[in-house]
């Protein structure tokens, strides 16, 4: 059984070592084969961006090399994928190479795309990206005051980063003596200030407490750097003297060329993680179609199902279990405390006051997150 | 050609139905029906509340099963 695994992040990564553990007596006797392409040779560890904002990481530490953190045995390559042929069971990568396989799982991932929208990726600061990033630190170091707004575009990966770069702006002025001369204005998509309600009923009076504003049913359509002015599609606009923008993600272009899916996410089975009509194309991670959050954590608990499920198809010929729907996600409600919230398709989370318990914990997963990525924690 | 796209939101807390059908609308073309499924019976008036703000077509809603069917057309 070749068992091919496309893309080297976090669901990748976490699905090809668990596989690896499971499948070991198969890949001895050459029963099983697992391989990797990636288009890159190093791990990128996505969460660290947003500290890499306000200085509290440094890059170095949001990369590992990617060889290191697979279980001995695993194929991987870097070369990336260009062409999904599905009906033939192959792909063919950058350096010309055509690959077989019986099984393939895609985790691609997600990317940013600020410029959908007029004016946004030439008038905001954002952390998305290890060089938008560094940027936003540079640029809130020489800020000295104004109104801060926050836009934030639909879908985005990590749906509490909104709240928490929120938090995290008011603690940063305030630590700096600037919370009178900064005004701090969040804006979001729905008509609460985040999707989860649970979230929403504490996040809307923290912001109040902390003289944060806010305003809901803002889609942000375009930019005016002229007039720094942010105009949405709702009809209503507001003033900025700097922006901070979650901007809008699709999936990957070779997705979306290889017409696997709209806006490069693949329609996928909400339990069994197949790519809808393909019973041996398994999806996960951000690439995926479904409702739910585009997560690393989710990545995590799709990765774990599936690798339980593979093996098993391998061993007894046939899938074992169901995804549920599990996503985790911390919160961080300033510099130093967070909460978080866990919830799947049935059960809505139920977050706790935020702790200075929590943000550390938050903290060491930053460093633990390599250790879960090979498949120890 | 417009298009019957189903947006699939059941169980959905986050990003949750309207979320997924903002989303959705920027990948449909003009014309195109969307009927979004959701378990969350908030969604039959959040969705409706967003599509008049924004001037697109609401076309109707029923629950059938404890999932709410929502249909909107995208006007521009
Ligand atoms: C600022 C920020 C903060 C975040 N905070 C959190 C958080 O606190 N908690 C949390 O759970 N999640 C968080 N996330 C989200 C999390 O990082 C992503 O959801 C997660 O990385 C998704 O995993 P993935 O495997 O789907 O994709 P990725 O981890 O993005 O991996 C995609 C992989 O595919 C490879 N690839 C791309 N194209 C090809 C190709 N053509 N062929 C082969 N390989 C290819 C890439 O090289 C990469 O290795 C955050 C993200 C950001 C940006």
């Amino acid at each position: 059984m070749r068992i091919l695994i496309v893309g080297g992040g976090m669901g990748g990564t976490i699905l090809a070592n668990n596989l690896a553990r499971r499948l070991a007596p198969e890949m001895r006797s050459g029963k099983a084969r697992i391989s990797m392409l990636s288009a890159s040779e190093r791990h990128f560890y996505q969460p660290g961006l947003l500290y890499l904002a306000f200085g509290r990481i440094t890059p170095d530490e949001l990369y590992r090399d990617q060889a290191s953190l697979l279980e001995p045995g695993i194929e991987f390559r870097v070369d990336p994928v260009e062409e999904f042929m599905l009906d033939k069971n192959q792909v063919k990568t950058k350096s010309g190479k055509v690959e077989g396989y019986d099984i393939v799982a895609i985790a691609t991932g997600s990317r940013p795309v600020p410029e959908l929208i007029p004016g946004l990726a030439e008038n905001s600061e954002t952390f998305y990206t290890e060089e938008t990033a560094l940027r936003m630190f540079k640029r809130l170091r020489e800020f000295q005051g104004g109104r801060v707004v926050i836009a934030v575009g639909v879908p985005h990966k990590c749906p509490m980063a909104p709240l928490e770069i929120t938090f995290m702006l008011h603690d940063w002025f305030k630590d700096r003596g600037l919370n009178d001369k900064v005004k701090l204005h969040y804006t979001y998509p729905i008509g609460r200030v985040h999707s989860l309600e649970n979230v929403a009923k504490w996040a809307a009076p923290e912001m109040t407490r902390l003289g944060i504003t806010y305003e809901t049913l803002f889609n942000v359509k375009e930019v005016d750097g002229k007039a720094k002015v942010v105009r949405s599609e709702e009809g209503s606009e507001t003033p900025y003297d700097l922006l901070i923008s979650i901007p809008a993600h699709r999936g990957m272009e070779v997705i979306e060329k290889n017409k696997l899916g709209a806006g490069g996410f693949i329609p996928t089975h909400r339990n069994q993680l197949n790519m809808e009509g393909r019973s041996n194309v398994y999806v996960l991670g951000d690439t995926t179609n479904l409702p739910i959050s585009k997560a690393g954590s989710t990545a995590h608990f799709q990765a774990e199902a599936l690798g339980e499920n593979i093996a098993a198809i391998v061993k007894l010929g046939a899938p074992v279990r169901d995804y549920d729907g599990k996503v985790f996600c911390f919160i961080e409600a300033g510099k130093d405390r967070a909460t978080y919230a866990m919830f799947d398709y049935q059960n809505p989370p139920d977050p706790k006051a935020p702790s200075k318990a929590i943000h550390w914990f938050k903290m060491a997963y930053n460093k633990l997150y390599w250790t879960s990525a090979r498949g120890l924690l | 050609m417009s298009e019957h796209k189903v947006i699939d939101a059941r169980g959905s807390f986050c990003p949750g139905p309207l979320m997924e059908l903002i989303a959705g609308m920027k990948l449909a073309q003009v014309g195109d029906e969307i009927e979004v499924l959701s378990t969350d019976k908030g969604s039959a008036d959040d969705i409706p509340e967003w599509i008049r703000k924004v001037g697109h077509d609401y076309l109707g809603s029923r629950e059938e099963g404890g999932v709410w069917h929502i249909t909107v057309k995208k006007t521009k």
